[in-house]
């Protein structure tokens, strides 16, 4: 046995003082804050974006209405949904990722602190250079900006270079933050914590971090090449220059299926880590779990022309494609068993985290299923640029995302701030989020298989597609309220939450380790870790040289909240 | 032990028994309830406006063929759906933690991993052989049922799997879709060397099969018309091709026409909304007037448009 070599030596002479004030908040390097200042900007875009939302439902909740222009309503459009993709959905993820992934791998920080706060920073710029065209003309093009639309001939308007330039700012945001996460997994987790003893969490946001570096980085060479051709004189896009239409689609499907996945795997690691414990029960098949996230990202990255189906391709192309979004539903649909399989015969605490998770779940399968019915071309040719579509990506990207985005604060809250959401007012957000959610969206499968498009300003009153729209928009403004009790919950809470102590929930996992809320250097000794629930293995220790029962009983309350 | 209040009644076998009947009994009503749902949802389907539960068909036979790969798609669908989401509401109630149950500390199992695994790709191996036993139909022109000159024919069976849309068998009609903000450029084929075009409303003589070569000249648009099959997108520099054909006892008795409405799918511009398209479906004959009509207006508009130039010339000339 090799000789250990000495500690080096740290003589501390002198201790700087705490810095205090809103000014340390702009500075920050450590992940916990960084973490912080993700979420809280991502809520603001996720209330605009819901505005957003709320504007064009109620566009569209009567025939012929004029609430909006077409000119507005297509602004309004684009920006929602580049909101959501890009300032709430990925960062949300990368927020949740800063604040947790070191506690949980039992790391001191990420591996590169001031590279994250670059990250954070060119984040909110991203959405600052977007909103900015608030004051001009917003881009108008949709979210996909598709040629030759989004050129100059036809959107002459500035409002595009700024959606260009938040893609490009966000998308280094992203990329940054990706290699961070993946320098940190790869070389910080904590003594004993194998590949198969990470956190599902841990897992996923690896897999997020390299889908981020092969799809973001593609994206911004297409967007690039949109910027050159607006205002460089090149015709990459313009057909009328021998440039290529489609190629633009290709390209940024090629960033725009894996992205799906930057969405939703997050989700699953969150659903992975609530579900065991509040089940009171290991997680069913970790292997096959992990496995399918890493399987899923490999063919998500084969699927893009599946959103393409009704452009000018042969039957070979079209087939290939439909295949392998056939392929990717199997590891999905394992996952979904293995979390059903995780719930039974367990004692299944009706706690808000572990709610949302479920709900997200259920409404993630029916996304699933809607996804079969488009990837089999000849029936996508009838379902695709209609309000189905709309209805079947809003099942996954928010029923799956935001329910566990919910899920995720309603779990992490007490370790962030050291107090305990309401449970009551929790659970009424949950009850209106779950019946706006279906209100709002289930409906929409009919319109679109009643011939409705996407992406209509208005429709006539001899359409038949009244009811419907008059349902999705009521369901939107519950949706809405239950949004807003969450957000009063949140700061109700900040000052008047039960004390949570280190780990209310008696999880699994080390973050729950430390004190709630942590404390700078997270950890002052890190355990070493012999399990994929270490925390449970620290109970039965503490059990067995206390006798005192450290273990949950079922019924017995956690934390009153 | 048994004297002991309810709520902190240990885990004994009276119990056990207890929860059992009144879980069992539950999940009897869930299970029943959840088929008569499932099949009243097929039942409403066809009798129901069409367009809530099933893609709009009837106007052509892709458009059937779309739908009968939807129904197989739906029940396939609905069996997973109701089981797997059952099986989660299940858990969630019949698991739910009360005082004294304890958690099973089961990590996985692997026959049951493989099993899940096995027969998810085993149902999606029949979606895809359906989906090709159908496609013919879907994809490739149907035989008209008049010829070129309106007369009826034996119905012709030849079918060709291809990787592009082949010929119709037999006699067919190729009209270009031109796409434009925000309208439908209509060019039909030249019959006796007349040249007719027209916008946004297409005539044609139903029975026969219709080929469309779908073009645009500016932006990204989507040629549809839901009763009458898929949506075919209209991509500047590209052809893309479709096809339909009304059936002959489409129009209704004592009336001569029968009208399906659509509109462009994608987005296109402000106007997108209002990029309406319609297909008037009419007998061989009236279509034929109707063309004729249409060729001898558009010469008449040429020739008053020239006249009306040269009286504009020899006016600025006699200046």
């Amino acid at each position: 046995v090799a000789a250990i070599p000495a500690r080096p030596q740290i003589i501390a002479h002198e201790v700087d003082r705490p810095r205090r004030g809103w000014i340390t908040w702009l500075t920050t390097t450590d992940h916990k804050r960084i973490g912080i200042l993700y979420l809280c900007t991502v809520l603001v875009f996720f209330v605009i974006g819901g505005v957003e939302a709320l504007l064009m439902r109620i566009q569209l909740g009567t025939p012929e209405n004029t609430f909006l222009t077409p000119e507005k309503y297509n602004e309004i459009m684009t920006m929602h949904g580049t909101t959501m993709i890009f300032l709430v959905i990925v960062p949300v993820w990368a927020g949740f990722a800063n604040y947790f992934l070191p506690l949980m791998i039992g790391a001191r920080d990420v591996a590169f602190p001031r590279l994250n706060a670059w990250s954070y920073w060119m984040y909110l710029f991203g959405g600052l250079a977007l909103y900015a065209s608030l004051f001009f003309t917003p881009p108008e093009a949709g979210w996909f900006s598709y040629v030759p639309l989004s050129l100059k001939d036809f959107t002459p308007s500035n409002g595009q270079e700024a959606w260009i330039y938040m893609v490009h700012l966000t998308g280094l945001s992203s990329v940054i933050g990706a290699i961070n996460f993946i320098a940190t997994i790869h070389n910080m987790r904590a003594p004993g914590m194998g590949w198969g003893r990470m956190p599902l969490f841990v897992w996923t946001i690896l897999i997020y971090a390299y889908l981020i570096i092969l799809a973001l980085t593609s994206l911004a060479a297409s967007v690039t090449m949109l910027l050159l051709d607006r205002n460089f004189g090149t015709s990459f896009f313009d057909p009328s220059d021998g440039g290529s239409a489609l190629l633009w689609q290709h390209l940024f499907w090629f960033f725009g299926h894996p992205e799906v996945y930057i969405l939703v795997l997050p989700a699953f690691g969150v659903w992975s880590e609530v579900l065991p414990v509040f089940a009171r029960k290991p997680i069913f098949g970790y292997k096959a779990i992990a496995a399918a996230t890493a399987g899923i990202a490999f063919l998500g990255m084969l699927v893009w022309a599946h959103h393409m189906f009704a452009t000018p391709m042969s039957t070979v192309v079209l087939a290939f494609f439909m295949l392998s979004s056939f392929l990717i539903a199997v590891p999905t649909g394992v996952k979904i068993f293995n979390w059903v399989a995780t719930l039974w015969r367990g004692t299944v605490e009706w706690r808000v985290p572990l709610l949302f998770s479920v709900g997200g779940i259920a409404a993630f399968l029916m996304g699933g299923i809607t996804g079969i019915f488009l990837a089999v071309f000849p029936v996508d040719w009838q379902l695709t640029d209609t309000y189905f579509v709309v209805a079947h990506f809003h099942y996954t990207a928010f029923g799956a995302s935001a329910f566990a985005m919910m899920a995720a604060l309603y779990y992490w809250f007490p370790k962030m701030t050291g107090r305990m959401m309401s449970e009551g007012l929790g659970k009424v957000s949950f009850v209106l989020f779950f019946i706006g959610f279906h209100l709002t969206f289930l409906i929409q499968h009919s319109a679109g298989l009643d011939g409705m498009p996407r992406r209509i300003y208005e429709y006539s009153s001899s359409s038949g597609w009244e009811v419907q729209n008059l349902v999705s928009t009521i369901g939107a403004f519950v949706l809405a309220l239950s949004v807003l009790l969450t957000i009063i919950n949140v700061v109700r809470s900040l000052k008047k939450g039960t004390i949570a102590g280190a780990d209310p929930w008696k999880a699994n996992t080390l973050e729950w380790f430390t004190t709630s809320p942590p404390p700078e250097n997270n950890f002052d000794v890190v355990p070493r870790v012999r399990s994929v629930e270490p925390m449970k293995d620290i109970r039965r220790q503490i059990e067995r040289q206390t006798g005192v029962t450290q273990r949950f009983e079922a019924g017995k309350p956690m934390v009153n909240a | 032990m048994t004297g002991r209040v309810r709520g902190s009644r240990p885990y004994t076998a009276d119990a056990v028994a207890d929860v059992k009947t009144k879980t069992r009994r539950r999940v009897r009503v869930l299970a029943a309830a959840l088929p008569v749902v499932a099949l009243g949802a097929l039942v409403l389907a066809p009798t129901a406006s069409a367009g809530w539960f099933l893609p709009q068909s009837d106007g052509s036979p892709n458009a059937d063929g779309i739908r009968t790969l939807y129904i197989l798609i739906a029940i396939l669908a609905l069996v997973i759906f109701v089981g797997v989401e059952g099986l989660l509401i299940y858990s969630m109630i019949k698991f739910r933690a009360r005082k004294g149950r304890v958690a099973a500390q089961i990590h996985g199992n692997t026959q049951l991993e493989i099993g899940w695994t096995v027969g998810a790709a085993a149902i999606l191996i029949f979606l895809t052989v359906f989906t090709f036993v159908l496609l013919d139909d879907i994809k490739n022109p149907a035989a008209s049922d008049i010829d070129a000159n309106g007369d009826p024919v034996a119905a012709a069976h030849a079918q060709f799997a291809s990787t592009d849309q082949p010929a119709a068998p037999g006699a067919s009609m190729n009209i270009k879709v031109i796409g434009q903000q925000y309208s439908w450029n209509l060019q039909y084929p030249s019959i006796d060397d007349k040249r007719v075009y027209a916008y946004n409303t297409m005539y044609v003589p139903v029975g026969m099969t219709v080929t469309l070569d779908i073009e645009s000249v500016d932006v990204a648009h989507s040629w549809w018309i839901p009763q009458l099959g898929g949506k075919m997108d209209a991509i500047p520099g590209y052809t893309n091709k479709s096809w339909f054909k009304i059936p002959l006892d489409a129009i209704p008795e004592g009336q001569d026409r029968v009208v399906y409405e659509g509109q462009c799918a994608e987005l296109c511009g402000r106007n997108h909304a209002n990029m309406l398209a319609r297909v008037v479906g009419l007998r061989y004959d009236d279509w034929k007037a109707w063309y004729d009509d249409k060729a001898a207006q558009l010469q008449q508009a040429q020739d008053d448009a020239a006249a009306e130039r040269k009286q504009i010339e020899s006016q600025e000339g006699g200046r």
